[in-house]
C-alpha cells in the first residue's frame, strides 16, 4: 500500500491561520452531514471559516448521535417531571456518562443502556463486541467497577437468510467480548420481527458498583493539570465518514476509504479496567472520560466544557498505530479501549507508576488552561481554536415537525374484534394447539440457545439470570446487598400507541424487578426510532417520551440517563418505535430473592391481578393470526406500585416460593415457563378466572393484561398470603396446584407431558440457528 | 496435489489484537530472535488452501479470488492479499 512507515509531514494541514486567510475555500460540510445553516453557525461562532480539523470536530459533535439535536427538547421532561422525593437517592442524574444511584450501606450503582445498531448490521461480530466495550467504559468512567452486562437484541425474521448472519455475528461478538472481560451477562431480550430486517437493534447495558467516595466526573477544571491519553493506540477505526476530509489532504493515490468499523480487544479493556480502578484508588485522576463516538473530539471538548475550563493539546503527541493518520482522522478516530485522564502534575509520577505496572501505554497530550478555549496544535501549527462549549454542549437544537400518522386511526380501529379473528373457545384441541404454537414460536421459545453462549455466573455474585424475570447481582459480599435489573420494550404495542407502549415497557420492567423481591428505584432507556426527519416518526418519539416521563413520575422513580438511536429503518420503512426501558431495583439481601418457576410439589398457585379482554397487539394475534391492530392493554401504574409493594412485603415475610410476571402470551406462557424451569408438574383451572373476570378461555390463556403475577405459595403460608393480598387490595385467585405428575394439565384444555412441552419450547432456536 | 492458496489479512488500518498480543509477548519474553531484530509489528492473517485433482487454470485462480473475497474473508475488516497456486 505504501502508506505505512511514511511519515506524514505537518505542512499542508489546514491551519486556523490558513482558515482566516482563505474564507472562500469550499468545504465538504454537507458530505460530513452538516446542514447549510449549521455550517453558517460554525462560521459565526468562529468569526471565520473552520479549519478542516475544526470542521471534523463540529460535524461529528453536532451529529444526531452526539448532540441529541432532535430529541433534546423531549428528553428535558425526564429531568422536569420529577419530585424531590424521586431524586433523593440520585447522586448523578442525566447528562453524565451514566446516572449514579445511592443504594445504601455506602454503596452506589451506575447503569446505562446504549445502542450499537448500525455498526452491528455492517459487521455484526465487531459491532456487537465494541457495543459491550463502549458501555462498559461508560460505567468505568463514573468510578465504578463494572459488574454485569445485558443485551437487548432485535433481529429480522428467522426465515430470512440474512438473519442468521446477524444473529450469529452479534451473539458471538457479545459472548466473546463479555466473556473475555469476565463480566456476567445476566439477561436481556431477543425479539424477531421483519421490521428489524435491514436494521437490527443491538442495545447493550452495563451496570457497575462503587463506594460513594469513589465517584468520578468527566471534567477538567484545574489549570495546569495534564491531559493524558492512555490505553490502546489511535488508529484509523470507525472514521469512514471523515474520508471526505482525508481525500482533500491525501493525494489521489491515498486510501480511497477508511473503514467505518472498529475492532475491539477485550483483553486490553480488562487491563484498562483494572488500571483505572487502581488510578481511582490512588486518587491521581481529577477527571476522566472514555473515548467512544467522536473520540478525541468528544473527550477534549466535553472535559473542558464540563469543567468550565479550556485545554491546550499537541495532537502529534497522540500515540498512533498508523503514522499516516491525518490530524482530522486522529480527532475523529473511534479506536477502542482508550481513556482520557486529567492528572494534577504533582500526581504524575504516581500515575505513571500505575499505568506502567499494567503495561498500559500513555502519552501526555496537553494541559488544562483557565481560559475556556480549546487550542489544538499539529506541531507548530494551530489547527483548532474553539470555545469547547460550542462543540460539546451548545450544538443545534431542533423542534422537528410532528404529524399524527396517516395510518394511525385505521390501525387502531382494526382491533382483534373488528377484524373478527376466529376464537376456538369451545374447541379444546384447537386451543391446545395454539398454546404449543405460541410457546414454540421464535419470540416465545426458550432463549437458552443464545444466553447459554454467555457466561452468566462468572464472578460468583449472580443471584438470578436468564430465564428469570430479572437479573440479580450481589454488590456487597458482607451483607448480601444487591441489585436487580430488567429491561423491556414491545415494538408492536408502541406501534399501536407509542404513549401507552412506553408505559407498558416501563410497567413490565418494573414488575419484572418487583417479582424478584427487589424494590425498583431508577430507570434508564434506549430509545430506538426511525428517522427524526419523518414527522410521523417524530410524533411517535414525542408520544413515547411523554409516556415514559409521565409513567416514571407516577411510579416515583427517576430516569437517570439514556440514549437515543434515530434513523433505524429498512429502506424507507421505519422500525416499530422501540423504547427499551431498563429498571434498576435494590434488595437488602439477595438471599431473600424470589425465584421464578416451581420447585416443590403441593404448592398452591395464585394469579394476582385481573384478566381483561386484551388481545390487540398480543403474541396470540401475531403468531396465530399474523395480525397487528387495535389498542394495546391499559396500564394502571398506581396499581403496579401497590402490586410491587405487596410482593415485597410477602417476600420479606418469606411467603413466596416463586413469582413470575405475566406479559407476552399471558398466562399460557407464564405457566409453561414455570413448569419447565425445574420440571415440576401442575394442574391449572381457568373457570374461576373466566367467571370472576367475565372473559372467555382464549383471553384467560392468552390475554396480555398488565398488573398480573403468577406466584406459588406453600400450604402453611396460604392464609397469611391471601390475607396480605386482600388487605392491600390485590385481586388474588387460586388457579392451581403443583404436583409430581411430570405433566401440565390445564383443565378442559389439555394435558401435556413436560418432556413434550420442553421439546416444543426449547428446540426452536437451535433448529433455526444451530 | 495441485492447490490454490488464498491469503487473507486483517485490513492494514484496523487493530489486530492477536498480532498485537504476539508482538507484546515477543518483547516481554525477550525472545532472542527479537531482541536485536527490527520487528516493529506483528500481524496475523490466515492461509486457506483449495485442493484440486487436476491442473489449475487461470479461470480457477479468478474463481478463487471471487470465493476469497465473497466467502472466505470478511470484506469489512479483511483483505485478500494474495492468490497463488502450487502444482
Amino acid at each position: 500500500m505504501g502508506l505505512f512507515g511514511k511519515k506524514k509531514i505537518a505542512s499542508g494541514v489546514d491551519t486556523t491561520t490558513e482558515a482566516a486567510n482563505t474564507p472562500d475555500k469550499v468545504q465538504p460540510y454537507a458530505a460530513l452531514g452538516l446542514k447549510d445553516d449549521e455550517y453558517a453557525r460554525i462560521r459565526e461562532i468562529l468569526g471565520r471559516r473552520p479549519s478542516s480539523s475544526e470542521l471534523a470536530m463540529y460535524s461529528v459533535m453536532w451529529s444526531e448521535h452526539c448532540s441529541y439535536k432532535s430529541s433534546k427538547i423531549y428528553l428535558r421532561q425526564f429531568g422536569e417531571k420529577v419530585t424531590p422525593e424521586m431524586n433523593k437517592n440520585l447522586m448523578v442524574g442525566m447528562g453524565e456518562n451514566a446516572g449514579v444511584v445511592d443504594i445504601g450501606e455506602g454503596w452506589a450503582v451506575t447503569f446505562k443502556v446504549e445502542s450499537h445498531n448500525h455498526p452491528s448490521y455492517i459487521e455484526p461480530f465487531q459491532g456487537a463486541a465494541t457495543g459491550v466495550g463502549g458501555i462498559v467504559r461508560d460505567i468505568l468512567t463514573m468510578g465504578a467497577r463494572p459488574i454485569a452486562v445485558m443485551d437487548q437484541l432485535r433481529f429480522g425474521e428467522p426465515s430470512n437468510p440474512d438473519t442468521a448472519r446477524v444473529v450469529h455475528g452479534v451473539v458471538d461478538g457479545i459472548s466473546f467480548y463479555g466473556n473475555c472481560l469476565g463480566l456476567p451477562n445476566i439477561g436481556g431480550e431477543t425479539v424477531f420481527d421483519k421490521v428489524y430486517q435491514g436494521n437490527p437493534l443491538v442495545n447493550a447495558l452495563s451496570v457497575g458498583a462503587l463506594r460513594h467516595e469513589d465517584l468520578k466526573l468527566a471534567k477538567a477544571s484545574n489549570p495546569g493539570d495534564l491531559v493524558i491519553l492512555f490505553g490502546a493506540r489511535t488508529g484509523a477505526d470507525g472514521i469512514g465518514g471523515v474520508s471526505v476530509l482525508a481525500s482533500e489532504t491525501f493525494d489521489s493515490t491515498g486510501p480511497a476509504k477508511r473503514p467505518a468499523v472498529q475492532v475491539g480487544d477485550p483483553f486490553a479493556e480488562k487491563v484498562l479496567i483494572e488500571c483505572c480502578l487502581e488510578l481511582y484508588a490512588a486518587q491521581v485522576v481529577a477527571g476522566i472520560q472514555d473515548l467512544g463516538g467522536a473520540g478525541i473530539s468528544c473527550a477534549t471538548s466535553e472535559l473542558a466544557s464540563n469543567g468550565g475550563a479550556g485545554m491546550r493539546v499537541q495532537l502529534q503527541d497522540v500515540l498512533k498505530r498508523d503514522e499516516s493518520l491525518t490530524p482530522e482522522e486522529i480527532l475523529m478516530s473511534e479506536s477502542q479501549e482508550r481513556m482520557m485522564g486529567i492528572v494534577p502534575k504533582k500526581d504524575f509520577k504516581k500515575f505513571k507508576a500505575i499505568v506502567d505496572k499494567w503495561e498500559v501505554e500513555f502519552s501526555v497530550i496537553g494541559e488544562v488552561i483557565a481560559e475556556d478555549r480549546l487550542y489544538i496544535n499539529w506541531g507548530h501549527e494551530e489547527i483548532v481554536n474553539v470555545p469547547p462549549r460550542t462543540v460539546a454542549h451548545d450544538g443545534p437544537v431542533y423542534e422537528r415537525p410532528v404529524a399524527f400518522p396517516s395510518y394511525q386511526d385505521a390501525l387502531n380501529n382494526d382491533s382483534v374484534h373488528a377484524h373478527g379473528l376466529f376464537r376456538q373457545n369451545d374447541n379444546a384441541s384447537e386451543l391446545a394447539a395454539q398454546l404449543v404454537q405460541i410457546v414454540s414460536s421464535p419470540n416465545q421459545a426458550d432463549k437458552g440457545y443464545i444466553t447459554n453462549q454467555y457466561d452468566r455466573y462468572v464472578g460468583g455474585n449472580t443471584a438470578l439470570a436468564q430465564p428469570d424475570d430479572s437479573g440479580m447481582i450481589r454488590v456487597s459480599e458482607e451483607t448480601g446487598l444487591g441489585i436487580s435489573l430488567a429491561t423491556d420494550a414491545n415494538g408492536r404495542y408502541c406501534y399501536l400507541d407509542p404513549y401507552q407502549g412506553a408505559r407498558l415497557a416501563l410497567a413490565e420492567a418494573y414488575r419484572n424487578v418487583a417479582v424478584s423481591g427487589a424494590t425498583p428505584v431508577a430507570v434508564t432507556n434506549c430509545l430506538n426510532f426511525g428517522s427524526p426527519e419523518n414527522p410521523e416518526v417524530m410524533w411517535q418519539f414525542k408520544q413515547a417520551t411523554a409516556g415514559l416521563a409521565d409513567g416514571c413520575l407516577e411510579l416515583g422513580i427517576p430516569v437517570t440517563g439514556g440514549n437515543v438511536s434515530f434513523y433505524n429503518q429498512t429502506g424507507d420503512v421505519a422500525i416499530h418505535p422501540t423504547p427499551v426501558v431498563g429498571v434498576l431495583g435494590v434488595i437488602d439481601d439477595v438471599a431473600r430473592r424470589i425465584p421464578s418457576g416451581w420447585q416443590d410439589a403441593g404448592h398452591n398457585i395464585y394469579l394476582l391481578g385481573t384478566t381483561k379482554d386484551e388481545l390487540d397487539g398480543s403474541v396470540w394475534s401475531e403468531v396465530v393470526h399474523s395480525h397487528l391492530g387495535g389498542r394495546p392493554p391499559v396500564v394502571d401504574l398506581a396499581y403496579e406500585k401497590q402490586l410491587a409493594e405487596a410482593l415485597n412485603a410477602a417476600s420479606e415475610q418469606g411467603l413466596l416460593a416463586s413469582a413470575h410476571d405475566l406479559s407476552e402470551a399471558g398466562l399460557a406462557q407464564a405457566v409453561v415457563e414455570s413448569v419447565l424451569r425445574f420440571g415440576m408438574g401442575a394442574r391449572i383451572w381457568l373457570d374461576e378466572i373466566q367467571q370472576r373476570d367475565g372473559v372467555d378461555r382464549t383471553c384467560a390463556l392468552f390475554s396480555e393484561s398488565t398488573g398480573r403475577v403468577l406466584v406459588s405459595v406453600g400450604r402453611e403460608d396460604d392464609v397469611k398470603f391471601v390475607g396480605l393480598c386482600e388487605a392491600r387490595g390485590i385481586p388474588v385467585l387460586r388457579i392451581g396446584v403443583t404436583d409430581n405428575s411430570g405433566e401440565l394439565e390445564i383443565q378442559d384444555v389439555a394435558t401435556w407431558q413436560l418432556n413434550d412441552l420442553r421439546g416444543a419450547h426449547e428446540a426452536t432456536l437451535p433448529e433455526l440457528f444451530g | 496435489m495441485p492447490k490454490i492458496i488464498v491469503e487473507v489479512m486483517p485490513k492494514e488500518v484496523l487493530l489486530d489484537p492477536a498480532g498485537k498480543s504476539v508482538m507484546n509477548a515477543l518483547h516481554r519474553k525477550g525472545h532472542s530472535a527479537s531482541k536485536k531484530s527490527d520487528i516493529t509489528a506483528v500481524r496475523i492473517g490466515k492461509r486457506i488452501e483449495l485442493h484440486f485433482d487436476r491442473e489449475i487454470t487461470d479461470k480457477d485462480l479468478a474463481d478463487a479470488r471471487e470465493i476469497g473475497e465473497s466467502f472466505l474473508s470478511n470484506g469489512v475488516i479483511e483483505d485478500v492479499v494474495k492468490i497463488s497456486s502450487e502444482n
